[in-house]
C-alpha cells in the first residue's frame, strides 16, 4: 500500500515538472499533447466508471463527450467565452443527455442496451451536424480558448497544461472517492449480482441512471477540453466511433481497474502518434488505423484484462 | 405476519399455483414443504417479487404488497435467501454483510465519504459475520469459501437487512450432516427477532424447527398446520409416497 | 406538394427498407441465434460493394458480377467467423464490440489499401440506366425499380426459408431459445457459419444493388449499420417478421421524413430556422420513431424470444 502511494505521488510530481522538462529539451510540442492525453484521459475515466465499474456497456459516450465539445463551442460563437460559463453549461448539457439516453436505454440490457445507446448518440450527431449556424459537416472554430480570469492566458502552453493536469486530477480523486463510498459499492455490487442487489432493497435502476449522468457528465467536462484545445469543434467528436476509441482506450488500460483510463489514453494516443507521425510506417503512415486495429483485436482476444489488469492486486 | 390470499400463476396451459392461500403468524417458523413440482419455487417467486401473480393478494405485515417491487419489499421489511447460491462472489464476507446492512441504514447515494470509514457498519457487519459463523473468515473473498459456508453467507446477508420476515429458500440445499446442524443452530438463532418463512426439503430439519408446516402438492395447499397434525394426514402421506415422511 | 413526389419518395423509402431488410435480416439473426453483437456487419457491407464495382470492371457485366460478388463477400464473411467471430461467441459482449469494432478498423483501412480513400463509382447497368413511365406523368429510374423486385423477391425468398423449410425451423429455434436446439442435437457450429455467410451474402446483395444510388466509399458501413440496428430494436430481436416490418417502416419514414418535414417545417418556421430545423428534424426522425417503440414495447414489434 505504502509503494502504491509512493508510485502516485511519483507520477503525481512527473507530470508537474513535465512542461519544464520537456520545454528544457526542446520538445515543446509534447506539451501540447501531454495535454491531450490528459483530456482524454478524462473522458476514458467518464467511460470506465459507467463500463468497468457499472457494467454499463455505453457506446453511447461520444454524444457527451461532443456534446459538452459542441456546448462551449456554440457558447463561444454566441459571444460567451468564460469558461466559468462554458465548462459548466457544458458539463449540464451532458448531464441532461446522459439522463436522457440513460432513463430509456436503461430498461433495457445486453445486446439492446448496446445498440440503443449507439443509435441515440447518433442521433444527437445528426442533431449537432445539421446545425448548419454552428458549422455543420464541417464543424466550427474557436476565436479563442475560454477566458479563466485570474490573470491567466489559457492560449499559452504551460498554463493550458496545468489547467487540464488540475482538471485531470480533480476527477480522478473524485472517482476515486466515488467507487470507495456507498454509492460505489452499490454500482459494483450491481455489476456483480444485479438481481441479489435489487433483492436486498436497493433500486437497481435508479442507481445505474445515477452513474450513467455522472459518467456522461465527466465525459462533457472533457468535451469541453477537447474542444478548448484544438480551438475547434469537429462533428467526428459526436460520432459513435469515436465512443468505439474511447472504448478501445478503457480495454486497453484495462476495465474496471482505476489506472486504466489514464494509461490506455496514454498508450493509444502515443501508439497513434508514433504510427502515424513518425517514420515507423513510412509511406504508409496514413494507414496507421491498420495496426491499431490489429492490436486491438489481439488484446481483446487474449489479454482483455489490459495493461492495469496485469498489475496482481485488488481492484483500487 | 404475512398472508398470502388466493394467490395464482400459470404458464401458458400450465398452472404453477392454484389459488394458494397461506398464512404466518408473527414470531413463528412456518415450514413449507411439498413434493418437486409442487409449485414451490412460483410461489416463492411470488410472494417475493420476483415473479407477478395472475391473481391473489399478497400483505406482509398490514400492508399489500401484491405490486410491490422486489427492492420496495425489502422496505417493509422483508427478506429473502436463495437455494442457488446468489452472494456477491468477488466481495468478502464482511463487505457481503455490509452491503446488506447499508442497504438497510441510511441512503446509499452518498458519493463522498468512504464505506471503509464507517466504523458502526462494519462492526454490524461483523457481529453478522461472528454470528452466521464466518468471523474467522471474514476476510475470505465469497467465491473461495466452502459450500456450507457460502450458504451460511446466504442466510447471512438475508438477515443483515434486519429484516422482520424472512423466507430461506431450501437453506440446507446440498450440504451434509454438520452443515445441515450448523444452519438449525443459526436458524434458531434468528427466530427470537425474526418471522420465518421455511422452505426445505430436509424434514429433519423441518420437524425440528417448524411451529406449523403447510404442504404444497399440485399447486394447492393441501394441509396446514401443527406438525404431529401434518404427520398424520392422509393425503399428506400420500402424496409423499416414497418421500420420507418421518414417523 | 405534388402526389407524384411522394408517390416516388414513398417508392424510394420501399426501396432503401427492402434494403434495409437485407442488413437487418442477417444482423438479427446473429444476434438472436448466437446472441453476439456484430459491428462488422457493416463491413462486409462495403466489402459487397467494393467487390461488386471490382468485379464489374473485371467482368465489364453488372449481372454476371452479382453472383461472384455475394459468393465472394459469402467466403469472407465464412473466413470472418471461423476465425475470429466464433471465438467471440462464448465471450463477453464488450469483448464482442470491441473485437467487431477492431475489424471495422482494419477493413476500412484495408480497403483504403487497395482502392484509395476517394469515392469509386459503380455504375448501374446501361440497360437499366434510363427511367420508366409507371403511370403516366410519373416516371421512375428503372434501377431503382429493379432494386425493389430483387429486394422483395429476395424477402419472400427469405420468408419461405424460414418460415417453411427444416433449415429454417432450426434456425428459429435457435433464435428462440439456443440451449433447447443444442440439447436437441443442431449442429450449432454449422449453423452458426451458414448463418454469418448468409448474413454476409445478403449484405453483399444490399451493398452491389445500392452502390450505384450511394457512394461507394470507406465508411459507408458504419452510417448505415445504425439504422439497420434501428430496424433491429424496433422489429425485435432475433425476428425475420420484425426486421422486415421494421426495415420498410424505417426506409419509408426516413425518405419520406427527408422529402417532406423541411418543406412542412417551412409553413411555419421561419426560413432561417427551417432550414435547420428541417434536416435536424428528419435526421431524428427515426430515432425518436425506435424510442417511442421501446417506450411501449420494450422488445420490439416481433420478440423472437420467448
Amino acid at each position: 500500500m505504502a509503494r502504491y502511494r509512493t508510485l502516485v505521488a511519483g507520477a503525481l510530481l512527473a507530470a508537474l515538472a513535465l512542461p519544464f522538462v520537456l520545454r528544457a529539451t526542446g520538445h515543446d510540442f509534447q506539451i501540447v499533447f501531454a495535454a491531450r492525453i490528459m483530456i482524454y484521459a478524462i473522458a476514458a475515466a467518464s467511460l470506465n466508471l459507467a463500463i468497468g465499474y457499472g457494467g454499463m456497456i455505453s457506446f453511447g459516450h461520444a454524444a457527451f463527450f461532443g456534446g459538452g465539445a459542441y456546448m462551449v463551442g456554440i457558447l463561444a460563437a454566441e459571444g460567451v467565452h468564460s469558461a466559468w460559463l462554458a465548462w459548466p453549461a457544458a458539463v449540464a448539457v451532458a448531464a441532461l443527455a446522459a439522463l436522457m439516453v440513460g432513463a430509456l436505454s436503461l430498461a433495457t440490457r445486453g445486446v439492446y442496451f448496446i445498440m440503443i445507446t449507439l443509435a441515440f448518440a447518433q442521433m444527437f450527431y445528426y442533431v449537432f451536424v445539421s446545425l448548419e449556424a454552428y458549422g455543420g459537416d464541417d464543424g466550427m472554430s474557436l476565436a479563442q480558448r475560454s477566458g479563466l480570469g485570474f490573470g491567466l492566458d489559457p492560449s499559452d502552453d504551460i498554463t493550458w497544461y496545468y489547467v487540464v493536469l488540475v482538471l485531470m486530477v480533480a476527477v480522478l480523486y473524485l472517482l476515486h472517492r466515488l467507487i470507495h463510498s456507498r454509492f460505489g459499492r452499490v454500482i459494483v455490487a450491481i455489476r456483480e449480482n444485479e438481481s441479489r442487489a435489487e433483492a436486498i432493497g436497493f433500486p437497481v435502476y435508479r442507481y445505474k441512471l445515477a452513474c450513467f449522468v455522472i459518467s456522461g457528465a465527466i465525459a462533457g467536462l472533457a468535451g469541453a477540453l477537447v474542444a478548448n484545445h484544438a480551438n475547434y469543434v469537429s462533428p467526428s467528436l459526436l460520432h459513435w466511433m469515436q465512443s468505439g476509441t474511447l472504448m478501445i482506450m478503457v480495454i486497453l488500460g484495462g476495465v474496471g481497474r482505476f489506472w486504466g483510463a489514464p494509461i490506455g489514453a496514454f498508450v493509444m494516443l502515443a501508439l497513434e502518434e508514433t504510427l502515424s507521425g513518425s517514420g515507423v510506417l513510412g509511406a504508409y503512415s496514413v494507414h496507421w488505423q491498420l495496426p491499431v486495429g490489429i492490436i486491438m483485436l489481439a488484446i481483446v482476444m487474449y489479454a482483455p484484462r489490459g495493461i492495469a489488469g496485469a498489475f496482481r492486486g485488488r481492484n483500487a | 405476519m404475512l398472508e398470502v390470499s388466493k394467490v395464482s400463476k400459470r404458464f401458458g396451459g400450465v398452472v404453477a399455483t392454484d389459488d394458494v392461500t397461506l398464512s404466518v403468524a408473527k414470531g413463528e417458523v412456518h415450514a413449507l414443504i411439498g413434493p418437486n413440482g409442487a409449485g414451490k419455487t412460483t410461489l416463492i417467486a411470488q410472494i417475493a417479487g420476483s415473479l407477478p401473480s395472475d391473481s391473489g393478494r399478497i400483505v406482509f405485515d398490514g400492508a399489500d404488497v401484491t405490486d410491490a417491487t422486489q427492492h420496495e419489499r425489502v422496505r417493509f421489511g422483508f427478506a429473502r435467501s436463495y437455494q442457488v447460491t446468489s452472494v456477491f462472489k468477488r466481495f468478502t464476507v464482511l463487505d457481503n454483510l455490509a452491503l446488506a446492512a447499508q442497504a438497510r441504514s441510511g441512503s446509499s447515494f452518498s458519493f463522498w465519504r468512504p464505506v471503509a470509514a464507517e466504523r458502526a457498519l462494519i462492526d454490524e457487519a461483523r457481529a453478522y459475520a461472528e454470528e452466521i459463523g464466518l468471523a474467522r473468515k471474514e476476510h475470505f473473498v465469497a467465491a473461495t469459501l466452502a459450500h456450507g459456508e457460502q450458504r451460511a453467507l446466504e442466510v447471512g446477508i438475508a438477515i443483515a437487512t434486519r429484516p422482520k420476515f424472512v423466507l430461506l429458500d431450501e437453506p440446507m440445499a446440498g450440504m451434509g450432516p454438520e452443515d445441515s446442524q450448523r444452519m438449525i443452530e443459526l436458524i434458531e438463532r434468528i427466530r427470537a427477532r425474526v418471522t420465518v418463512l421455511l422452505v426445505e426439503h430436509d424434514m429433519d430439519a423441518v420437524f425440528r424447527l417448524a411451529d406449523r408446516i403447510s404442504v404444497l402438492v399440485n399447486g394447492r395447499v393441501i394441509a396446514s398446520g401443527m406438525p404431529a397434525e401434518v404427520r398424520a394426514n392422509e393425503e399428506v402421506k400420500r402424496a409423499y409416497l416414497g418421500d420420507e415422511v418421518p414417523a | 406538394m405534388s402526389g407524384v413526389l411522394i408517390a416516388e419518395q414513398s417508392l424510394n423509402g420501399l426501396q432503401f427498407g427492402l434494403m434495409l431488410f437485407l442488413l437487418a435480416a442477417g444482423l438479427t439473426l446473429v444476434f438472436g441465434i448466437m446472441d453476439m453483437i456484430n459491428l462488422a456487419h457493416g463491413s462486409l457491407y462495403m466489402i459487397g460493394a467494393y467487390l461488386m464495382a471490382a468485379l464489374v470492371q473485371a467482368t465489364g457485366s453488372f449481372w454476371l458480377a452479382l453472383p461472384l460478388a455475394l459468393a465472394a463477400t459469402a467466403a469472407i464473411g465464412v473466413v470472418l467467423e471461423v476465425s475470429i467471430v466464433r471465438a467471440l461467441y462464448a465471450r463477453d459482449h464488450l469483448t464482442q464490440v470491441l473485437a467487431t469494432f477492431a475489424i471495422i478498423l482494419i477493413a476500412n483501412e484495408v480497403v483504403r489499401l487497395i482502392w484509395g480513400p476517394q469515392p469509386i463509382l459503380l455504375a448501374p447497368p446501361e440497360a437499366l440506366a434510363g427511367p420508366v413511365e409507371l403511370v403516366p406523368g410519373f416516371q421512375y429510374a428503372s434501377y431503382r425499380l429493379v432494386i425493389l423486385g430483387i429486394g422483395a423477391g429476395v424477402a419472400l425468398l427469405l420468408y419461405v426459408l424460414v418460415a417453411r423449410t427444416r433449415v429454417g425451423m432450426l434456425v428459429r429455434a435457435g433464435a428462440s431459445n439456443r440451449e433447447m436446439a443444442v440439447a436437441m442435437g443442431v449442429n450449432i457450429r454449422l449453423l452458426f457459419t451458414a448463418v454469418f455467410g448468409l448474413g454476409a451474402a445478403l449484405c453483399a446483395l444490399a451493398g452491389a444493388l445500392l452502390g450505384p444510388v450511394l457512394a461507394v466509399q470507406v465508411g459507408m458501413g458504419e452510417n448505415i449499420l445504425i439504422i439497420a440496428f434501428v430496424v433491429i430494436v424496433i422489429g425485435g430481436i432475433g425476428s425475420i417478421r420484425g426486421a422486415f416490418v421494421g426495415a420498410v417502416l424505417v426506409g419509408v419514414v426516413d425518405t419520406l421524413g427527408r422529402a417532406l418535414l423541411p418543406a412542412l417545417f417551412g409553413t411555419f418556421l421561419s426560413p432561417q430556422y427551417a432550414s435547420s430545423a428541417g434536416p435536424a428534424a428528419s435526421s431524428v426522425l427515426i430515432y425518436v420513431l425506435m424510442a417511442a417503440v421501446l417506450f411501449f414495447r420494450p422488445q420490439g414489434l416481433f420478440p423472437a424470444r420467448g
